[in-house]
């Protein structure tokens, strides 16, 4: 019968499909690294972007001899925003004996690849792999969900949220907190009210609010329930249409208040909010830009000066090039590219980033300890943002020691 | 529907008969030998292990042809269109999650071959809640309120971190040590042939399900639904029977995804895998039973390898469904079924030829095709990301002319002999279907 | 007082900018029952042409320029594509641009690239119109109720007035007859197929500028626009008008509302916590979840008056 034709059709093109194989086999003597982020669907400009950044990183490392002799290689996996393409990635990351995977968007991809990356660990000690984390930035992942082989590469939000509370000026009194209704957002709301307790107990919060995450296309209702309350600054993690809608429903209505925000500086922040944000928006950063220019940082400086004359996009994660200068080291100081060798390494290092600032890997929890930094978008910078004709000063430096916060991480060593 | 389905009405089980059932079904017999062989033939000789990714995508393949299967039940069987049906996959999935954190934990005992089971049940469960409020309606009315309870549902998932978990879910560990066989299901080859064992069982019991009166009388109420009332059953009941037997279903398959990635997060009741379900149901094909396996197959493949090798998979995907729905609404089971009357007279040869003579034209249409939406990609989003366009080890400048050139050729002049070729096989496929007629009206 | 006020300006606003949307979508979907998934996917078009022609000659002349592209290739998609597909059906039809809508998205993302586009509001309208209790109100925001409020009158008086309407709507409730009746019903539907997506360029247009301009504009406008068009009912165009402000009132004023289910029970004695069962559930305030009120109505509407509100055929 004709169900005949159909399966031999289908056991055919199976075959075919899968012997021909995902054949990713690259030079030999290279370490390559498996980097796993949105390439396509709605958040596609994220990976999109990271992976031109790491591309001109990794050239300028490899241009230093790489590590151990070898120069990195990054391989890119798209996980369509969803963690069982992530765990997909990890497995072709493992098949081909990879040492690092390395993932920067979602914290809810970043907490199944730590599970999956443990329990891979545990079941095939000959075949490890090390998490770099550059960026899924919710707290519980070097806290309650901590592992020893995972590495995080950015503050997490109760570090973000102390640098925005330390950046308020003494003037400011009267804060609104408005967040995205699920766990980045209520972490930050609850972190942002610990340390306004903790550290400016005479600001008092006059309204909190949590909105249902990308819904809402028109924040008019929120900026008149801020303009009732009288709040002088706008506290929000918000990100993507969530933040530009709520910078531009507020502009437009003349909310006179300062807004502070922890993604305005990533790519299409600055062209969202347009000119009109000129000295109110700010933004908490590991980096931008003009930092080197007002540090007179002039190799730096020079560097990302050069990404810039070669991409149509701001230079906005040159910080990543810490990440790299730390595995450098790591594998540098281990003799191997062996995870097992290099972890041991990696954890409780310090190294000088390129901004002249020491940078340590925390070893109880194996969080980055760094400066972090809150930028103004004004006129009159040295390099502007997206053709805008406004860039970013850093308004507020706090150093790594105030950002040495305690954490619960009760990490299982291996043997 | 196929006439081997006809024939199972009912006759006695005697041992001819047996062996006759082995050879009606020997199709769905070789696909599972294939199955269980597959793993081996991935391999890793030289580290003596298996294909993670591999044994990854397979198993992907065995929790979507059930979670096709299952949405095919609503709507190749009882015409329901539905945007929600991922809201059962994804509760079923959370259900079974908290389930083995719970076996870990010491608080109740069932052995892992059968947590899926508990999916299913979870996903049944919300099925009849949800499905006694959906199936009020039907068509598009039924379709809208789906969509509604999706979204809700996705909303939730992300506010209420209690059953949730929030953003980053919920996550489980599979090695809990009870096991009816002993196994310890860490390695994924073990949970891969779990999951092979739940997918021969469940698609016996849909298709057991097709057999039955529900079955019957949920195609009679998508034909035309007034007459079915005049027979005297219900159509919402009908109805909502079928929907909360398909949410069962959907359950297992979120069931076995939990047991797989050990992690369930909110998109596993997003908008975006209730497309998937409807994508491979549709393009595998509606009205045939084996359908949803075949797009089920294909559309993993295409989501897990071809994304691989191109950012532009989704166009693929939206071209193949545009297509799929405008030339072949029966989708590629239903193309393939076309055939079932000629095949069956013997006469298959004769449009051997002109079938062989559409393959070359195909070829430099799809090339073609692919060429220049590369060639799109790779200026814009593509180049910029460090690749270079490498074809066969030779690199191709998306900048000069000449690819754009040799791809508009392709897809211009393929695209003209197709469709000469194309008419001519229309014709050779009336002329055999002529003659089957007037074989047929002889006596 | 003043909080009622500049509510009601605010959800106004917004309730219009959904109709602009909308408007196009129910035409087309009372004519002809397809729902057409790839409608915000021309409204994404409507705004990143806008941005192209406002890039190289100005604003104004966008707004005339989008809208006829946008209903041009609408009219190609009816033309040759939707025409095919109608023998299989409206599943069939639903699904067609169910994957239009996806390549068009593709589409767009390979033409002007991941990122936001810097499509701005013209500087003459990027002022404060007036101001209300100390609120500006944004000169840019009335120019959107102008012209929403212009395409409502323009589509009611043609629809009423015209010849064209007059045949219009009475395929809107008996498109058989009107085609036993010897008028040329294709060609109607392919002119209310372009219309519509006219109507949803110009909505690209307008909103475009106001909202963000980027790839995944569609993704999210998309599912609140069916809403709108559903609840409204087939058939009517006062109906989606009427929807459409009641989704920008109830979404508004939500937010404005402080209360939750747990404040509600207090007024009958009973108390409850976060910790009580479903405590989580109940405490949860209004503005949480005042953007998913519209899809809790759609199921509401859709069990007890599956016509919708003032929907006169049955889908």
């Amino acid at each position: 019968m004709s169900n005949r034709l159909t399966w031999s059709a289908v056991a055919f093109a199976l075959t075919l499909g899968l012997t021909s194989g995902v054949d990713l086999a690259r030079a030999q003597g290279t370490i390559k690294i498996a980097y796993t982020d949105p390439l396509s669907g709605p958040f596609a400009q994220v990976g999109d972007q990271n992976l031109q950044q790491f591309k001109y990183i990794i050239d300028w490392i490899n241009g230093r001899g790489g590590a151990i002799g070898r120069k990195f290689e990054l391989v890119a996996f798209d996980n369509k925003s969803q963690p069982s393409d992530a765990l997909l990635a990890l497995k072709s990351a493992t098949d081909q004996n990879m040492p690092i995977i390395m993932q920067c968007s979602g914290s809810n991809i970043a907490a199944a690849l730590i599970e999956a990356v443990d329990k891979h660990n545990e079941r095939n000690p000959d075949n490890r792999i090390v998490y770099v984390n550059c960026g899924a930035v919710a707290t519980e992942l070097t806290n309650e969900k901590c592992s020893y082989w995972h590495f995080r590469m950015d503050a997490h939000v109760g570090m973000k949220a102390e640098t925005m509370v330390r950046a308020l000026p003494k003037d400011v009194t009267k804060v609104y907190l408005l967040n995205q209704d699920y766990l980045f957002g209520q972490s930050v709301q609850r972190d942002v009210k610990a340390f306004i307790t903790k550290l400016r107990p005479d600001v008092k919060v006059v309204g909190d609010e949590l909105i249902p995450l990308g819904k809402v296309k028109d924040f008019s209702p929120y900026t008149t329930k801020i303009k009732a309350s009288g709040a002088q600054a706008l506290l929000t993690g918000n990100w993507g249409p969530d933040m530009t809608l709520l910078i531009k429903a507020g502009m437009d209505s003349g909310l006179d208040v300062r807004y502070y925000t922890m993604y305005a500086h990533l790519g299409g922040g600055a062209t969202a909010i347009g000119p009109g944000g000129n000295g109110k928006v700010r933004s908490v950063m590991p980096f931008h830009e003009n930092i080197a220019v007002e540090t007179g940082k002039t190799d730096t400086e020079g560097w990302t000066k050069q990404f810039r004359t070669t991409h149509n996009f701001d230079f906005y994660a040159a910080g990543f090039r810490t990440i790299f200068e730390f595995i450098q080291a790591a594998m540098n100081k281990a003799k191997s590219s062996d995870p097992a060798k290099f972890a041991q390494a990696l954890e409780g290092l310090t190294i000088t980033d390129m901004l002249g600032h020491q940078v340590t890997m925390r070893k109880d929890d194996h969080q980055i300890l760094s400066e972090y930094f809150v930028g103004v978008f004004t006129k009159g910078v040295k390099y502007d943002s997206e053709g805008t004709g406004l860039g970013w000063k850093t308004e507020v430096t706090v150093p790594a020691k105030d950002l040495d916060q305690p954490n619960t991480c009760k990490m299982k060593r291996p043997a | 529907m196929s006439e081997s389905l006809l024939d199972t009405a009912a006759r006695p089980v005697t041992a001819a008969r047996a062996g006759g059932l082995l050879r009606r079904h020997w199709a769905w017999l070789a696909a599972l030998a294939i199955a269980l062989a597959l793993p081996w033939l991935l391999f890793d000789w030289t580290r003596a292990r298996h294909s993670g990714f591999g044994v990854a995508m397979l198993s992907q393949m065995g929790m979507m042809i059930i979670f096709a299967l299952s949405y095919n039940m609503q709507m190749g069987h009882a015409g329901l269109l539905s945007f929600g049906h991922a809201v059962f996959f994804g509760l079923g999935g959370y259900c079974t999650a908290h389930l083995l954190n719970t076996i870990k934990a010491g608080g109740f005992w069932l052995p892992v071959e059968l947590v899926p089971l508990v999916g299913g049940l979870g996903g049944l469960a919300f099925a009849i809640v949800f499905g006694y409020v959906a199936t009020k309606q039907r068509a598009t009315a039924f379709a809208m309120i789906t969509l509604g309870i999706g979204e809700l549902v996705t909303s939730c998932a992300l506010m209420f971190k209690s059953f949730f978990g929030g953003e980053s879910g919920v996550s489980t560990n599979r090695v809990v040590g009870t096991s009816l066989f002993g196994l310890n299901y860490g390695p994924s080859i073990q949970v891969y042939y779990l999951i092979i064992a739940w997918t021969v069982i469940a698609l016996a019991l849909m298709r057991l399900l097709t057999e039955t009166p529900l079955g019957r009388m949920a195609n009679a109420c998508r034909d035309n639904f007034e007459r079915a009332q005049f027979v005297g059953y219900d159509p919402r009941m009908v109805r909502f029977f079928q929907f909360a037997l398909s949410g069962f279903f959907a359950g297992i398959a979120g069931g076995l995804y939990a047991l797989t990635y050990e992690i369930v997060t909110f998109d596993t009741v997003a908008g975006g895998m209730s497309a998937n379900a409807l994508l491979m149901t549709y393009i595998g094909g509606v009205g045939t039973f084996a359908g949803p396996v075949v797009g089920a197959i294909l559309i993993v493949l295409l989501q897990s390898w071809v994304s691989l090798l191109s950012n532009s998979w989704l166009v693929y995907v939206g071209v193949l469904f545009i297509l799929m729905v405008t030339f072949a609404p029966g989708g590629i089971a239903g193309l393939v079924l076309m055939h079932q009357p000629i095949s069956r007279r013997g006469r298959m040869g004769r449009l051997a030829v002109p079938y062989a003579r559409l393959v070359g034209p195909s070829l430099f249409v799809v090339v073609g095709f692919v060429l220049l939406i590369e060639l799109c990609s790779f200026l814009t989003i593509g180049a910029s990301q460090g690749k270079t366009f490498t074809l066969a080890g030779a690199t191709i400048h998306p900048k000069s002319a000449v690819p754009w050139a040799i791809g508009a050729l392709l897809l211009g002049g393929g695209g003209l002999w197709l469709w000469r070729e194309g008419r001519r096989a229309r014709s050779a496929w009336d002329a055999v279907m002529e003659e089957i007629k007037a074989a047929a009206a002889r006596p | 007082m003043e909080v009622l006020l500049v509510s009601l300006l605010n959800g106004l606003v917004y309730g219009m900018l959904l109709f602009m949307l909308a408007s196009g979508l129910t035409l087309i979907f009372s004519m002809m029952g397809v729902l057409n998934f790839a409608h915000a996917s021309v409204y994404m078009l409507g705004a990143y042409f806008a941005y192209e022609v406002s890039r190289h000659v100005g604003f104004w002349p966008a707004l005339v320029v989008a809208p006829v592209l946008c209903g041009a290739i609408g009219a190609l998609i009816e033309m040759y594509g939707l025409r095919r597909v109608h023998k299989n059906g409206h599943i069939a039809e639903l699904l067609f641009t169910f994957g239009l809508a996806f390549i068009i998205d593709k589409g767009v993302q390979m033409a002007w690239g991941l990122l936001p586009v810097a499509y701005r509001v013209p500087p003459v309208l990027d002022r404060p119109l007036f101001t209300i209790y100390g609120t500006n109100f944004h000169a840019y925001r009335g120019f959107m109720l102008l012209i929403s409020a212009l395409m409502f009158c323009a589509i009611w008086l043609m629809l009423t007035r015209t010849r064209l309407g007059l045949v219009i709507q009475a395929a809107l409730t008996h498109p058989e007859m009107v085609g036993a009746l010897g008028h040329n019903v294709p060609r109607v539907f392919t002119t209310v197929f372009a219309g519509g997506s006219a109507l949803a360029g110009l909505a690209g247009v307008i909103g475009g500028n106001y909202l963000v301009t980027e790839p995944s504009m569609a993704f999210t406008m998309g599912p609140i626009v069916f809403v709108v068009v559903v609840f409204g009912g087939l058939g009517s165009l006062a109906g989606c008008f009427i929807a459409s402000l009641i989704m920008g009132f109830v979404q508004t004023f939500a937010v404005v509302f402080d209360v939750s289910l747990a404040n509600v029970l207090a007024l009958v004695g009973i108390t409850v916590t976060e910790a009580s069962p479903f405590g989580e559930v109940l405490t949860i305030p209004l503005p949480r979840i005042g953007a998913l009120l519209p899809y809790v109505m759609l199921v509401l509407i859709l069990l007890f008056k599956p016509r919708g509100l003032l929907g006169t055929r049955d889908t």
